[in-house]
């Protein structure tokens, strides 16, 4: 079977209305993130929208991007950029925490 | 392993007649060997622009003082010289330009995975270069900030800054497309039977290569965006005037640009582990580690960035913090050295002009990494940041590093491009002279820049100047063996003797194919087998 058919039987079950659920959802969490600027949580404001944002974009990636349909080596290599964006964001608050 | 070539009739690729002749062939077309041949006569072309740019400085510096151009002038030239040299040559040289050609042929594939995404990528290399000309004839004058646009000055330059770093920003774009479309092409367009594990080391670092293009371009990107909106709106992002901070800009600015000097390194270090194994004969030594080792590059090669910020005003954690990542990244570096040196070891040595160069660039490879170990350690950088030394540093691993890898590329893989031969004698005498010329250029450098000539300056004190004379000489040797060097291979590609299909008797599947190849490289998909460096 060539990769494209292989491709389409495997996206040939989309499930329509779990697309439409997490549609929701990301809009819910866009509501969230313009509502927290209204609240004072201090030094963690900005970390907890930077979670807001990951989460959101864990749904992005994993549903509407495919990425649940994919391979396991497309999934570390995803995981692998995160990890190492991680990274560079705490490498660099090394530098301010201690300035 | 099969070639999979013979059943249709042979037209090479530079004689394929398509919907259009002349230039718009060229202009539309979506082949990937065209599209390399493309690139690589605007890197050339820029990189003899540069090359003169770099002239200049060297005659400036003849005499103490005003030579030939004021303070000024030379401020904006180091700078025209470094836009031009980094951005439009030296990032997308081998990648775009050898990776373009023999990535689909080495993994047995027909094209890259997006053709047109291709061609428009070389259309904005072109833009952005076209950009970063013009913007040294502004009427404000050429940009003057140096290639590192570091924040305050640079917001608040009068000079055309933002067009610099427009440009800037479209080559960056560039280069993200070409690193997408291989992160794509080795996934997806691998001929059958080879695993990632029997890839040849070239598609090995170009994906490394491709996968920093991708991840930290971007952060470029949104940097020099940054400073546009500081110059334009007066937001307060970079300068401290306004509330912003300068070191976030460094941050930020060598986030991108330290991992960008391993998307220069990287398919340097690719094409020369194609070239050693066929010039000795001799299966590669160490093919995992090699490999391997091109992600560890790419991987750790991120969170060094920090050694370039010493003397910033960085937090002394950072400072240690960074150092030991830096002695980390000479592993996988020192990992390759070791292997290329092994591979040479009892081989069957054939001193071509693509080995010479494979040779000058161990050699000078070697000097450059172990002074950056120098600049690593947070002790002796502060005495020499920005001096002459890091200037020859730099160069010792750019220019000894990428640009005598392109050379060696270029000698290796001309006659499958083109079809045809250059002269090996006036080719050889031409390596030796560059690697003289080289030396003599940028090793006085190193000493003065101990002794404290500061780098940027166009005056300097009279004690430099019979290294400085000396310097200036090495420039004009070089000069000399590169256009001797570009003369002999311009002519050999016009009209040298035909080349056979495997001049050097090499393993790899690109030799496999008739010289030039055709349009689609393989009449039918090659079946891998076995190891690519496999000499019996």
């Amino acid at each position: 079977m060539s990769n494209k058919n292989a491709h389409a039987v495997e996206h040939s079950g989309t499930d329509y209305m779990l697309l439409g659920k997490i549609l929701v959802l990301l809009m819910f969490f866009t509501f969230a993130t313009i509502t927290i600027t209204e609240l004072d949580f201090g030094t963690l404001t900005l970390t907890v929208a930077l979670l807001i944002a990951g989460v959101k974009s864990y749904f992005v990636i994993a549903y509407f991007m495919h990425l649940k349909h994919e391979g396991l080596l497309l999934k570390i290599l995803v995981i692998s950029v995160f990890i190492l964006y991680i990274l560079i964001v705490l490498i660099t608050l090394i530098d301010y925490y201690y300035r | 392993m099969s070639n999979g070539v013979g059943k249709v009739e042979y037209v090479s690729y530079l004689e394929h007649k398509g919907k259009y002749t002349g230039i718009m062939s060229w202009l539309t077309t979506m082949d990937h060997k065209r599209i390399s041949l493309m690139y690589m006569y605007g890197v050339m072309t820029f990189f003899f622009v540069g090359v003169v740019l770099g002239l200049t400085m060297k005659v400036e510096h003849l005499t103490p003082g005003e030579t030939i151009m004021k303070a000024q002038t030379y401020n904006g030239v180091f700078t025209v010289h470094g836009i031009i040299m980094i951005f439009m040559v030296v990032i997308p040289g081998l990648s775009a330009v050898f990776g373009n050609f023999f990535l689909p042929i080495l993994i047995g594939g027909k094209d890259v995975s997006f053709p047109k995404l291709n061609l428009f990528s070389w259309y904005l290399y072109i833009t952005g270069s076209i950009l970063a000309v013009v913007s040294q004839f502004m009427k404000a004058g050429p940009p003057d900030s140096g290639w590192t646009f570091y924040a305050p000055y640079s917001s608040s330059t009068g000079t055309s800054v933002i067009m610099a770093t427009t440009a800037a920003f479209i080559l960056g774009f560039s280069s993200i497309l070409t690193g997408l479309n291989f992160i794509v092409t080795v996934h997806r367009m691998r001929a059958p039977g080879m695993k990632f594990f029997n890839m040849p080391l070239f598609p090995w670092s170009l994906y490394a290569t491709a996968w920093i293009q991708l991840l930290a371009t971007p952060v470029i990107g949104i940097t020099l965006v940054m400073l546009i909106a500081e110059r334009l709106f007066k937001i307060g992002f970079f300068d401290p005037a306004l509330g912003g901070d300068p070191i976030l800009f460094q941050h930020l600015f060598w986030i991108y640009s330290h991992p960008a000097v391993y998307v220069m390194i990287l398919p340097a270090m690719g094409a020369i582990t194609e070239i050693i194994p066929t010039f000795c004969q001799k299966k590669i030594y160490g093919y995992k580690a090699i490999a391997l080792s091109s992600l560890a590059i790419a991987g750790v090669g991120f969170l060094v960035w920090g050694h370039h910020m010493y003397t910033s005003g960085m937090s002394e954690n950072a400072r240690w913090f960074f150092s030991l990542l830096t002695f980390i990244v000479a592993v996988p570096s020192a990992i390759k050295v070791f292997n290329w040196i092994l591979t040479m070891y009892k081989g069957s040595i054939d001193l071509k002009p693509p080995f010479l160069y494979a040779l000058s660039f161990i050699f000078l490879f070697i000097i450059g990494g172990t002074t950056g170990l120098l600049l690593g350690s947070v002790a002796t950088n502060v005495q020499v940041h920005d001096t002459a030394f890091v200037v020859a540093h730099f160069h010792y691993i750019i220019f000894g590093g990428m640009g005598f890898a392109f050379f060696a590329a270029i000698h290796y893989w001309l006659p499958k491009m083109y079809g045809r031969m250059y002269n090996i004698k006036i080719a050889n005498i031409a390596a030796v002279i560059n690697f003289i010329g080289f030396n003599i250029l940028y090793f006085p450098q190193f000493v003065i820049g101990m002794q404290g000539m500061p780098r940027r300056y166009y005056d300097y004190p009279a004690e430099f100047q019979p290294a400085q004379i000396f310097s200036s000489i090495g420039g004009f040797i070089l000069a000399f063996g590169l256009v001797m060097m570009v003369w002999n291979l311009v002519k050999g590609a016009r009209s040298g003797e035909k080349a056979p299909d495997n001049p050097w008797g090499g393993s790899t599947l690109e030799w496999t194919l008739p010289s030039p190849p055709s349009l689609e490289n393989f009449d039918e998909a090659p079946v891998i087998k076995e190891n690519p460096y496999d000499y019996k």
